[in-house]
């Protein structure tokens, strides 16, 4: 059931604040439970089989901008309602330092576009502090989410290959896609310079699983949410079978600003906006999950100020806001002369990569830096899209033409219009993810000047990189350098240096962030415990990257839905033994 | 998109397409100048998924004219000078790309004042040169300004701003050619259609010098197999 908003005085068993993995995970498990449940998700509704909403299988010249991402970051067919910057909900940034904070304001949130790279953790990302000496090992280890990890496989389906790594444990695997051209390449070059080059593990069904979604037929548009729901996105693979239950009820177009609390110092509610008519509405609930993501949470927990709790809730230790941290990111890329004048066949493939190298040197000691990387790749005949085509004087000299002679750089007419087809998927890029080491000193807070267009104060980011992960993109560009070379490569663009600390990319660009609430056992230096349950508020979780320890090389989203898993079967367990 | 794709892909625009890599996806510069607003010229916006904001601010952009008549006749010249019609497709008027520029200096406005001058530099060249508008010159004349300008790598130091302003022109001309329906048959791409992907044709792996192994070619999906619901029975993730 779902509708717009309405004051009600019904006192739900739990009240979920967002509707991406963590919040559509305890959804779905909590309504299956039997529990009523109260839903709350910023954004509209959203359904990517609506015609109204749905971007996939669009051509570039269905949109007047050919698909350039002036309003959407990522593009006009990128299926994220919001971005880096959002109007009317600003925020903002101190000491001259730099963050970049992605929100996405729709049912399922940023699981709509992302890049489904469904990457568990292994033994050793839990427990980096045994090895390295930095930041602080997770209470819980690879043992405690493993049965978690294995339910989530099953659940919502992930291809991938038994390797038997030691830190890329195995999973319940569907069958890859085989690789296209480029990947060869890379395979052949990778492999020879003694890379594991093995297929990506993406939430994407190369099989079916259930009868409730379709198999995968490779438009390879993942990043515009499937209509048919071949892949994982929390709204039409966990909210939407949630909803068919009577017991929970989405509230949309609802900005959560505060959690509410009682007498007793318990959570008691959540006070929130209603976008569609901006009078404020409280829903009352005996249990209270955040799961807005690891920044937005943070911000309602210290936006929940009261004379009880005037640091904000769930913060009597001072560290909600802190330890925040994003994946490292940097790129090159280069023209792959053996790779032009290419034989056209669809290459679409699934929606992202079908081989990465996971990291690869855990055993290797005096890097330099600590915490590794995983390189994932890109290249290809892919849709062209708006900037298809640009840049020609940058690629049409480096190269003779088809009759042997070089040509000069630039150019027009007929022979400018057959360097474009002659150099379409020919470039192949490569970019590194690498893991950082969470810092006290990054954090987000309240800013005490600013409020967003609903009233609600805003955050202030405070993030510098280490000497740890500036060392680490050295690297990264350094075997990127290699690899490419190797593969015949022309580099487009100088090799990132100092200057630019290695191509790294600014904190938030990546869009891994996470460690706000972070879990530990002991409530001076953590916000929740090993089942994501605030230290001080025992009838409140934190369900999303927030908990985070630590975030490895690896995409966060598959352990943040295990470990939301894992957190609902505890409450449930806690509820029944009426400890909440 | 998967922020795992570098900014870089993003800007290429999808996941894996494009070889673009000098300008920007969003409309970062400062805005020049204001558009003036003219009746008429409302093609509906909607159709592609817009949310309700973004269809308003479409049909907003739509509602206005930047360029004159003047100008886009001479931009049309420019366009069919930069991608002619050949053996394989049409030009880039048939490919309607002057529309698509006038609805990308209004979307991404810091590109008005480099192709508006630019446009207007062509203009005063082709009066010095021939004493006529750029228009009216001979296509030879014509040929021979662009000729002057079009490689930036030997242009004149007098020349460098029209040079300039010629490669926004043109990097304009070719994305909006090149995204067109024409420019993407033209192209060659041949996917956004539901389709199963079994791996790159032989014949081309062979050309390349790379092969499936064993492994790949064991532990891939079948394409007959991707309707089965998966069993997990007699599935052992350590083994």
């Amino acid at each position: 059931m779902s509708f717009q908003i309405k004051k009600t005085s019904k006192v739900y068993d739990v009240c979920i604040v967002g509707s991406g993995a963590g919040g559509g995970m305890a959804a779905k498990v909590l309504a299956e439970a039997g529990f009523s449940i109260a839903l709350m998700e910023a954004g509209p509704n959203f359904d990517p089989a609506n015609p109204e909403q749905q971007t996939q299988f669009k051509w570039p010249y269905e949109s007047p901008r050919r698909g350039a991402g002036t309003t959407r970051a990522f593009g006009d067919f990128d299926m994220a309602y919001g971005g880096w910057d959002i109007d009317g909900e600003p925020y903002t940034t101190k000491d001259g330092t730099k963050f970049d904070w992605f929100r996405s304001r729709m049912l399922g949130g940023r699981t709509n576009h992302w890049g489904r790279i469904s990457l568990r953790f292994g033994p050793l990302d839990f427990k980096r502090k045994d090895h390295d000496g930095k930041g602080d090992n997770w209470p819980i280890g690879y043992e405690d989410v493993k049965p978690y990890y294995d339910k989530v496989d099953k659940l919502i389906g992930v291809f991938g290959t038994k390797e038997n790594l030691p830190n890329e444990p195995n999973g319940f695997f569907l069958p890859p896609p085989k690789p296209r051209l480029h990947e060869m390449y890379l395979k052949k070059h990778g492999e020879k310079m003694g890379l594991p080059v093995i297929p990506a593990r993406l939430s994407i069904l190369t099989k079916r699983i259930d009868n409730r979604r379709g198999a995968c037929f490779y438009c390879s548009q993942c990043s515009r949410s499937c209509s048919i729901y071949g892949d994982f996105s929390s709204s039409s693979v966990l909210v939407k079978p949630a909803l068919e239950y009577e017991n929970i009820d989405l509230y949309v177009n609802a900005m959560v600003r505060e959690v509410l609390t009682d007498e007793s110092g318990k959570a008691s509610g959540v006070a929130f906006v209603n976008k569609a008519d901006m009078k404020d509405y409280e829903i009352k609930a005996k249990v209270v999950i955040l799961a807005a993501s690891a920044c937005g949470s943070a911000r309602i927990l210290l936006n929940s100020k009261s004379s009880k709790y005037p640091n904000g809730l769930a913060n009597s230790s001072g560290v909600v806001g802190r330890y925040l941290h994003d994946s490292t990111g940097s790129s090159r890329m280069a023209l792959i002369p053996s790779l032009m004048d290419r034989k056209r066949y669809n290459e679409d493939g699934v929606g992202g990569m079908h081989l990465y190298v996971p990291w690869w040197q855990n055993d290797t000691k005096n890097l330099g830096f600590s915490r590794g990387y995983h390189i994932e790749f890109w290249g290809g005949m892919g849709m062209p899209s708006y900037g298809t085509g640009m840049g020609m004087e940058h690629l049409n000299g480096l190269v003779p033409g088809a009759d042997g002679q070089m040509k000069r750089a630039g150019g027009f007419g007929a022979g400018l219009k057959n360097d474009v087809r002659r150099f379409y998927g020919a470039t192949v890029g490569m970019s590194g993810r690498g893991e950082s080491i969470p810092q006290f000193n990054n954090y987000c807070e309240i800013d005490p000047n600013v409020v967003d267009k609903f009233g609600i104060p805003v955050l202030r980011f405070h993030y510098k990189w280490t000497d740890d992960e500036v060392k680490q993109a050295k690297h990264m560009q350094d075997t990127f350098e290699e690899l490419l070379t190797n593969m015949g490569g022309i580099f487009l663009g100088d090799k990132p240096g100092a200057d630019t600390d290695y191509g790294l990319e600014a904190p938030g660009r990546i869009i891994h962030e996470v460690g706000t609430t972070r879990m530990g056992d002991d409530p001076k230096t953590s916000v929740v415990n090993r089942f994501n349950q605030a230290h001080d508020v025992p009838n409140l979780f934190v369900v999303d990257g927030g908990p985070f320890v630590s975030q490895a090389d690896k995409n966060p989203t598959w352990t943040i839905l295990a470990l939301a898993w894992r957190a609902s079967d505890y409450l449930i367990d806690e509820m029944k033994k009426m400890n909440i | 998109m998967d922020r795992r794709k570098s900014l870089k892909a993003m800007f290429a625009g999808t996941v894996t397409s494009g070889f673009m890599f000098t300008s920007c996806l969003t409309d970062t510069e400062k805005s020049a100048e204001t558009t003036t607003p003219v009746a008429g010229d409302s093609e509906e916006a909607s159709g592609y998924g817009r949310t309700p904001e973004e269809a308003a601010r479409d049909k907003d952009l739509m509602s206005t004219t930047f360029f004159n008549e003047h100008e886009m006749i001479t931009l049309a010249i420019v366009a069919d000078i930069i991608i002619p019609a050949d053996e394989t497709s049409g030009s880039a008027t048939d490919a309607k790309v002057p529309e698509f520029i006038e609805f990308i200096v209004k979307d991404m406005p810091h590109y008005q004042t480099p192709v508006r001058g630019g446009l207007r530099w062509l203009d005063y060249e082709s009066k010095k040169r021939f004493s006529t508008e750029f228009k009216e010159a001979s296509e030879e004349q014509r040929l021979e300004i662009i000729e002057d300008i079009a490689y930036p790598e030997e242009v004149k130091p007098e020349l460098e701003q029209g040079a300039r302003s010629f490669a926004t022109i043109r990097n304009l001309v070719c994305t909006g050619f090149f995204t067109s329906e024409i420019g993407i048959k033209d192209i060659g791409y041949m996917g956004n259609v539901p389709n199963v992907w079994d791996g790159v044709p032989d014949d081309v792996l062979k050309a390349h010098g790379v092969a499936y192994d064993e492994r790949i070619l064991s532990e891939s999906i079948k394409p007959e197999e991707r309707n089965e619901v998966a069993n997990w029975d007699n599935y052992n993730p350590e083994g």
